[in-house]
């Protein structure tokens, strides 16, 4: 406990350094330098907690009546504070690269302290009150960051979406909280759990904390801030972002789940839905975009949607008791969150080296770029390799984990959850193949092939600063692949704390699998340099020629001739129109001696499109109409507060909540 | 006889699939012959008159009659061999698969005793009338629009087979024979439509409401 | 042990089958055809062969034959040919699918590598493709996974030696599985193995710059690929023998050539469907990977 107090200090003592010297190499030094020595300060007792189970917890005195700061640190905060504070701790050595040049990005550098210290805060709080305060600060600090380019217009739209869904978002919070403080009459974590299980009580404060938490998450239709914040911030406040800010959400859920009362089986099932549309649209979406972060931002929601469906797996698993299906879907939700703060953060990173290089996000103007940045293109594979869930690195063992509790599902459970399960099946296999087509589009265009413009700039990797963390991240994608067992003594601890009654028999098949994995990859490995070793022997006295690509007798082919993203996804752009509706700008040539035209399209969510837009339509209109009705008088003002008040004091004395 | 029953569903899903006429009507075709071959497919129904009478006029009109007709008319009225759905093809196989899988946790509800054929019958008689019902919803053309009211009738056919011991089988030679005037109606209608418009399209239909 | 002698049979016999599809091919539109053996042929001239390289391509180019033709093997190592896989785990059946993605998620790369339109055409057809035809696969291992109660391919093709093979719900797996078989291995109503407009390619067009060495080493993967298909969909008609033998191995072999047939007369009398239309086709063979699984459960399946 004193060595996280020590870290939250050190991260406030920071924050408060960087904005109190002028200069900018002492505001990165104090800030920067605090979030490293203050997450690796921190990953110790985090560690400790998951190694020897003491869990501790600390209360201030009453400050209000009836009201109890308390935080504490038991598996479930340990084991998401170990991604939190290790990522936060890469990301700061990144930073001090990142920030070398960019002296317009040191403005609300201060946050960045302050924003890690919150999400610390939101894992460590244990009661209702502290909770509300810790993801407030988490979301203004996260909203001054992604506004740190506020002179741009796009940013500022960006930062203002982002502050008004976070804001709705906490309003359901809000209603969750204060529910259950009057049902049981505290805001402590552990007394919730005294709540008695109605189950339409339970069905409504469990729809408040998917919404609430959900929108932070980015579970789907609640995403849209996503794409838009993601692509605005820079790259390494993004990389935390959606490295580590969204999984918060997840905690939120998974905290909710450890005090409720069980869950009624639509709740699950809802859960379920949510967590298939977010996989497949999302994954879909990101397909369609041109824009790098705006993709990586999609693809967090498909990845939040696969650890939803873990998570509505583990408790359908509960539901209907049957623990092999509930460790699998928990533990390989964990496994995801764990997997998707590493290749994400990657991604993010590696976004970053380019977007840096280039100056440009737009995938359809890079090219060639595997052989001015090797380093960012190899772990940018690796990475990609790893989200799309593929062998052997640690993306496929959290998704085999989810595919064998829902093929377990499939064998075991009774027609209803039944079909859930094979719509998950389909839905997770469908966007794991999307995925692969999302990530060949990006790589190819943007790695691969020939530059499609020209650039002056000289394109070059960064400082070391800015490679080391990539290279530990890549590093891990593939340790945790090739040896899954090592995050177990991680999971395991932590299960308990989410109801999960561990039975040593239900759980030596999939861990037993799990070992087999080492053998397996390594005999893959173990194939795959024979072959090449093969090749070689194949290759010894041959002549090795170069000669241009083949260009169908095309005379003078250039680098814009090369197939674009936009071409990539059309197939599956068109086949899915109804979901993507494209929308095309383009003036038809005319004439005999036509005028230059472009073509150019763009693609809007369906949740945006046509959920959010017609009810913020709607909401203005109404606004506009109340706005029309007030005489801008102080008095009147008073008056309706007045008015409100004793409305609200009578419900409360007559009614109750 | 489980055999036969996927065959039936397999047809009502390549009319959902195909883009041409003719292999829409070949299609319904081959599932009336299905269904005949159905009705005969029970112990002892060889023996048993009424079975043998129903399987041959029901292969003689669903078969032989009622498509050779509809093959008629479409080569009378020289349209485009194509079906212009309203909902793309593939949008409609999606469809399709949606109505498959409530047919199948519909069956469960409905409890039928299907006596000599296997429970399966319920769940395909279900899913052939949604499809019926979609296609009668999803096509334009008049021409669908009769395969969409055929096979909707097959689905009736199905539920109504498992009856057959109970029931007489004046119901049943009723639906066919009621079957049988819509389609002539049709056919005539087809053909009128075609020569007062040139097409059959059933969207010209709308230009005939009352202008305000 | 079993393994070597798992992987000897199938990189000596697979381009067989491939001469086998040809030779039906050509019998049936009334010619004489290439020799029986001539995919042998054709491998070892390439594997003679010098390699040429794009000025474009970067090492991509080179590794992914490597793997895509190493994955293979590994999902052969898994499956059991003829008595027990060589490698087999409880889940190993998603181990195996994503194997096979790991090699396309390469060959897609590489068509990406060398910057020509006409690769990143088919790179792009390719990927709508596999992505459309994961639908139907999954459901089907689904369907497997239910009827045989288990998640390992060795105990779902050897569950139980005498089970009826010809229940209605093995009869459309094998419709299903033989639809991938088509789709897979761009055989015909998908993609025309023989076509030589690059605007048509689908397959083809993805390895347009390859040459040599690399070039053999995908076409030798291409038969892999095709044998393992195979194999996969005549296992679910006939199951495996239990015991490696002589017999085990001339059965095996006898239902491949069968499907091989089977393969070449599709080829000859189908017509290749438009491009527009193989979403369509791949969405039809979900619904009948669907149709399979809901009949698996309604009667009961195991």
């Amino acid at each position: 406990m004193i060595l996280l107090a020590a870290s939250t200090v050190l991260f406030m003592s920071g924050a408060l350094g960087s904005i109190l010297f002028q200069r900018a190499a002492l505001k990165k030094i104090w800030a920067l330098g605090s979030v490293l020595a203050g997450s690796l300060l921190g990953l110790i007792p985090a560690f400790q907690v998951l190694r020897n189970k003491i869990t501790f917890a600390y209360s201030f005195k009453e400050t209000l009546p009836g009201l109890k700061f308390q935080f504490g640190c038991d598996e479930l905060s340990a084991f998401f504070l170990i991604p939190l504070l290790g990522l936060s701790a890469g990301i700061a050595l990144y930073a001090f690269g990142y920030l070398k040049k960019e002296k317009h990005l040191l403005g609300s550098l201060a946050c960045f302290p302050l924003l890690v210290a919150a999400m610390m805060g939101v894992l460590v709080a244990q009661d209702g009150f502290s909770f509300l305060i810790v993801w407030e600060i988490m979301s203004l600090t996260s909203f001054f960051l992604v506004t740190t380019e506020h002179g741009n217009r796009e940013v500022r739209f960006s930062g203002w979406i982002y502050l008004v869904t976070t804001h709705c978002a906490t309003l359901f919070l809000l209603v969750f909280f204060i529910l259950l403080f009057k049902k049981t009459g505290s805001f402590a974590f552990q007394d919730f759990t005294l709540l008695s299980s109605k189950s339409y009580l339970t069905g409504f404060l469990f729809l408040a904390a998917l919404i609430g938490f959900g929108t932070k998450a980015g579970i789907f239709p609640f995403h849209i801030w996503l794409p838009h914040a993601h692509p605005a911030a820079p790259s390494y406040i993004s990389a935390l972002m959606s490295g580590i800010m969204i999984k918060t959400g997840i905690y939120g859920i998974l905290r909710a789940v450890t005090f409720l009362p069980p869950l009624p089986l639509w709740c699950i099932e809802s859960l379920l839905v949510l967590g298939i549309l977010s996989t497949v649209l999302g994954v879909l979406y990101a397909l369609l975009q041109h824009d790098l972060k705006r993709l990586l931002a999609y693809h967090s929601i498909e990845n939040i949607g696969i650890i939803i469906i873990g998570i509505g797996l583990g408790l359908l698993g509960r539901h209907t008791h049957n623990a092999a299906i509930e460790f699998l879907g928990f533990a390989g939700a964990l496994f995801h969150i764990l997997n998707h703060t590493i290749f994400k953060g990657l991604l993010f990173l590696g976004a970053g080296n380019i977007i840096q290089a280039t100056h440009e996000r737009r995938i359809d103007q890079l090219g060639g770029l595997l052989k001015f940045m090797p380093l960012t293109g190899i772990t940018f594979i690796i990475a990609s390799l790893a989200i799309c869930g593929l062998p052997p690195f640690n993306g496929f063992i959290s998704e085999w984990l989810i595919y064998m509790g829902l093929f377990d599902g499939v064998k075991d459970l009774p027609r209803g959850p039944f079909s859930f399960c094979i719509a998950s099946l389909v839905g997770i296999a469908f966007a794991g193949g999307l995925a692969i087509a999302c990530f060949t589009k990006v790589i190819g265009v943007v790695f691969l092939g020939l530059p499609r413009t020209k650039r002056e700039l000289p394109l070059q990797e960064g400082s070391w600063l800015k490679r080391l963390p990539m290279i530990i991240l890549a590093i891990l994608c593939f340790v945790l692949g090739v040896m899954p067992q090592l995050v177990l003594p991680f999971i395991l601890p932590t299960l308990p704390v989410l109801g999960l009654k561990v039975p040593a028999s239900a759980l030596n098949l999939p861990i037993q699998s799990l070992q087999t994995f080492s053998v397996t990859f390594m005999i893959l490995i173990g194939i795959f340099i024979l072959i090449a070793l093969i090749y070689k022997a194949l290759l010894l006295n041959k002549t090795k020629r170069l000669a241009p690509t083949w260009d169908c007798g095309l005379r003078e082919p250039s680098a814009r001739m090369q197939y674009t993203a936009s071409s990539y996804a059309e197939p599956l752009s068109t086949f899915f129109y109804f979901l993507t509706g494209p929308t095309v700008h383009f003036q038809t040539l005319k004439g005999i001696f036509p005028k230059t035209t472009s073509f150019k399209t763009h693609v809007e969510d369906l949740a945006e499109r046509n959920l959010w837009t017609p009810f913020v339509q709607k909401t203005v209109e109404i606004m506009s109409w109340v706005r029309k009705q007030q005489q801008n008088q102080i008095q009147n003002y008073l008056a309706y507060i007045f008015v409100t008040l004793i409305l609200l004091l009578l419900w409360e004395v007559w009614v109750g909540i | 006889m489980e055999w036969v029953l996927i065959g039936i569903m397999l047809t009502a899903f390549v009319t959902l699939g195909s883009g041409r006429l003719s292999n829409c009507i070949r299609a319904v075709a081959l599932q009336g012959a299905l269904l005949s071959l159905l009705v005969l497919l029970p112990s002892h129904s060889f023996s048993d008159s009424h079975h043998v009478f129903l399987a041959t006029i029901s292969f003689l009109i669903k078969t032989i009659a009622i498509p050779a007709l509809l093959a008629w008319s479409l080569k009378q009225a020289k349209i485009k061999q194509e079906v212009d759905p309203t909902i793309s093809l593939h949008l409609s196989l999606l469809w399709g698969g949606i109505l498959l899988v409530g047919a199948f946790s519909g069956a469960k509800v409905v409890s039928l005793p299907t006596a000599p054929f296997p429970f399966l019958i319920i769940p395909v008689a279900i899913t052939i009338m949604f499809v019926g019902f979609f296609l009668l919803v999803s096509r334009t053309k008049a021409l669908t629009q009769v395969i969409g009211f055929l096979i909707l009738e097959n689905g009736i056919f199905l539920f109504g087979i498992t009856l057959i011991g109970e029931f007489p089988l004046t119901v049943e030679m009723g639906v066919l024979l009621d079957l049988l005037v819509g389609v002539f109606v049709m056919g005539i209608m087809i053909y009128h439509i075609n020569k007062t418009f040139d097409h059959i399209d059933t969207k010209a239909l709308t230009l005939l409401k009352d202008s305000e | 042990m079993l393994a070597g002698i798992q992987i000897i049979v199938l990189l000596t016999f697979s381009p067989l089958f491939v001469g086998i599809i040809t030779k039906t091919k050509a019998f049936l539109v009334g010619k004489k055809g290439q020799p029986l053996l001539q995919p042998y042929y054709d491998l070892l001239k390439l594997f003679k062969k010098d390699v040429v390289y794009s000025t474009t391509s970067s090492p991509v180019l080179k590794i992914a034959p490597l793997v895509g033709f190493s994955t293979l093997l590994m999902s052969f190592l898994l499956f059991p040919l003829f008595g027990k896989a060589p490698l087999h785990f409880e889940g190993d059946i998603i181990l195996f699918a994503y194997l096979l993605a790991l090699g396309r998620f390469w060959a897609l790369l590489a068509a990406l590598d060398v910057g020509s339109s006409f690769a990143g055409m088919g790179a792009s057809r390719e990927a709508t493709i596999g992505a459309l035809s994961e639908l139907a696969f999954f459901v089907g291992l689904g369907v497997l996974a239910y009827s045989s109660d288990s998640l390992s391919l060795d105990s779902i093709f050897l569950w139980k030696l005498g089970h009826s093979a010809w229940q209605p719900v093995f009869l459309l797996l094998f419709a299903t599985f033989f639809l991938l078989l088509l789709t897979e291995n761009s055989r015909m109503p998908i993609d025309d193995p023989n076509t030589h407009l690059e605007l048509t390619m689908i397959h083809e067009a993805m390895i347009l710059d390859y040459g040599g060495v690399e070039l053999g080493f995908i076409l030798y993967r291409s038969t892999l690929k095709l044998f393992l298909f195979m194999t996969f969909a005549v296992s679910l008609l006939w199951p495996t023998l239990l015991s490696f033998s002589l017999a085990s191995l001339v059965f095996l072999f006898f239902k491949i050539a069968g499907v091989a047939v089977g393969v070449g007369i599709v080829e000859s009398t189908l017509a290749r469907i438009r491009l527009l239309k193989i979403p369509q086709f791949l969405i039809a063979n979900f619904m009948l990977a669907l149709l399979a699984l809901l009949v698996a459960l309604s009667t009961g399946g195991n």
